[in-house]
């Protein structure tokens, strides 16, 4: 053998090894997502029960979690009907109408920047402003708000990449037959660009359901054993239960199965929101192509 | 004729008005949206302000003791430095190599499999890692004879999880991004697959695999429901001499003390500036890596 060839070979097989060593280590998210779903699932299908779905907690470790489960979609209501409205509205004007000059640059940074802000602050903010200043107290209505502040940006980030791909033949074609600019973004642009809208709604949704910081700042403490009456009454939702009861519960018995059953039954609903995302997404993407 | 014209005229005029009015309201609705971290950072500014004003003793100081009215930051914002620092290392040290694969070697198959898997785990609920945290990695190490097995090393892993997907997309992002005919020029000129990889791709994507740090440093400083549950959470911050020690974080503190700080006293003003400073510090991160890709674009394609 000659010399090129044995180096040729010892380059081959170390690239052979090189493959082998990155494949194992991009395998590693797939198995931890494997290794916390199933943990999650098969610990907390133990726990679920009928009882446990549909009771009030109470004394922190006993009880169930239906309060909770009725609160986090409650926030997620009140945080939906406030971040979609302004962020659809936030999209439109930065998609269609907004002019290259310095006021549209600095929106769109601050909107960044908005996006870039941890929770935790966001949490703080909802506390100070709306809870103490403006009287909202520790509600629904305040953690809902906060909420949305969170999600707004990625929905209008995800509004605006869905009104900007709407191909632009389409909105010439309806200029051409005379609508006006309003008759065409209402009729065409946002018509087409619709599934794109509900997806980034989706995804900024599965972010508001699993949020803990925020809503445990300015919601309530989790362990609420009622429903909310108005929107200014404090409402229990499943992260802050399953904080709480893991945290502060960690030492009685019940505290794992408890945790393990709400941590269950938020991935579910995390999960129902995510994967439908991603499914209208991809099917979306066809469609345009 | 003539009444029929004014008549469309006055339509028309109409619809202009009707068009600028709906264009105003969308305009205020996209100035609103802007304006909301305009507040956030005088809300903070102006309700932290009284600790701020401490300066030295509030920036440098080494004790946080409320009780006798000390509102030291330092050894907790070292220790935040230390748990995001080291979290970003493990997922630099899996997530750099797994997203040269997923670019350059995966079949689109498992790619198409891979992909999806790494956005789920950047939704996943932070509240339900710390659980696993908790239950899993925090009892393992007690196990093993690690004290209480809440330490900075547990806030490590589960901190990886979370910021391990974010290195790994951008990174991704970025190789694709290194343009097909540098690697095919590198393929001509006779080099391997892997030579290509080392000598042309990576040196390619350097910044963007940088700025997918630097944002995963920023994720990971301003992260609170997984680090808050692991890391132990002494009651007088110290800086930590092992790694198997417990630590105290700029979000844990914020959200452990935020409800037992009497309203309008030097506590409270101390919990909304430690908010003032990781906002400040998580800023900085986000600044430096636009500005890297930023520079980045300029010297490509100018």
């Amino acid at each position: 053998m000659d010399i090129t060839t044995i180096m040729e070979n010892n380059e081959r097989r170390k690239e052979r090894i090189l493959v082998r060593i990155t494949l194992s280590l991009a395998l590693i998210p797939a198995a931890i997502l494997i290794i916390i779903f199933s943990y999650v699932a098969i610990n907390g299908m133990s726990a679920i029960n009928p009882d446990f779905l549909l009771s009030p907690p109470h004394m922190l470790v006993e009880g169930g979690i239906f309060p909770q489960i009725i609160g986090s979609l409650c926030l997620a209501c009140v945080c939906l009907l406030f971040a979609v409205p302004l962020g659809v509205c936030s999209a439109i004007y930065l998609a269609e109408y907004a002019p290259e000059n310095k006021l549209t640059s600095a929106i769109r940074f601050l909107v960044e920047c908005l996006a870039g802000i941890p929770s935790i602050v966001i949490g703080l903010f909802g506390l100070i402003l709306l809870v103490h200043y403006m009287h909202f107290g520790v509600s629904l209505l305040s953690g809902g708000l906060s909420l949305g502040f969170m999600i707004l940006p990625w929905t209008i980030r995800a509004s605006e990449e869905a009104l900007r791909s709407v191909p632009r033949s389409l909105r010439e074609a309806s200029l051409a037959l005379g609508a006006t600019k309003l008759q065409t973004i209402r009729e065409v642009v946002l018509r087409n660009a619709f599934p794109g809208m509900i997806t980034g709604v989706l995804l900024g949704l599965g972010k508001a359901l699993g949020e803990t910081a925020v809503v445990l700042l300015t919601a309530g403490s989790g362990l609420e054993s009622f429903l909310p009456r108005s929107i200014f009454d404090p409402v229990g939702s499943l992260p802050v239960y399953i904080y709480m009861v893991s945290t502060q519960g960690r030492h009685s018995s019940t505290a794992f199965s408890k945790a393990s059953g709400a941590s269950f039954v938020l991935l579910t609903m995390f999960l129902i929101v995510t994967v439908s995302a991603l499914i209208l997404r991809n099917r979306y993407i066809r469609k345009i192509r | 004729m003539k009444i029929v014209r004014e008549v469309e005229n006055e339509e028309k005029q109409w619809k202009g008005m009707h068009e600028r009015m709906v264009e105003r309201v969308l305009q205020i609705s996209a100035i609103f949206s802007a304006s909301i971290v305009f507040f956030i950072v005088i809300f903070m500014i102006y309700e932290g302000f009284p600790a701020l004003l401490l300066g030295k003793d509030f920036f440098l100081g080494m004790n946080w003791i409320p009780s006798h009215d000390e509102f030291g930051i330092l050894p907790t914002v070292i220790s935040t430095f230390i748990v995001g620092a080291g979290a970003l290392l493990i997922s630099a040290a899996i997530g750099i190599p797994a997203a040269i694969y997923l670019a350059e070697f995966s079949p689109p198959s498992l790619r198409n499999v891979l992909k999806p898997c790494i956005e789920m785990l950047v939704g996943i609920p932070s509240v339900v890692l710390g659980f696993f945290g908790l239950f899993v990695i925090v009892v393992l190490l007690r196990e093993h004879g690690l004290g209480s097995g809440e330490c900075i090393f547990a806030a490590w892993l589960v901190l990886a999880v979370m910021t391990f997907p974010h290195v790994v997309s951008i990174s991704d992002d970025a190789i694709l991004a290194v343009p097909r005919s540098l690697r095919e020029a590198s393929l001509a000129l006779g080099a391997t697959k892997l030579q290509t990889v080392r000598e042309v791709v990576l040196p390619n994507a350097r910044s963007g695999i940088l700025a997918s740090l630097i944002l995963g440093m920023g994720n990971a400083v301003g992260e609170t429901m997984a680090v808050l549950m692991v890391v132990g959470n002494p009651n007088v911050p110290f800086i930590p001499s092992s790694i198997f020690d417990t630590a105290r974080v700029l979000t844990s503190t914020i959200v452990i003390e935020y409800s037992y700080a009497a309203w309008g006293s030097m506590h409270q003003h101390a919990i909304f500036a430690l908010g003032v400073v990781l906002f400040v510090i998580v800023a900085l991160f986000n600044i430096i890596t636009t500005a890297i890709v930023k520079r980045e674009v300029k010297r490509k394609w100018t």
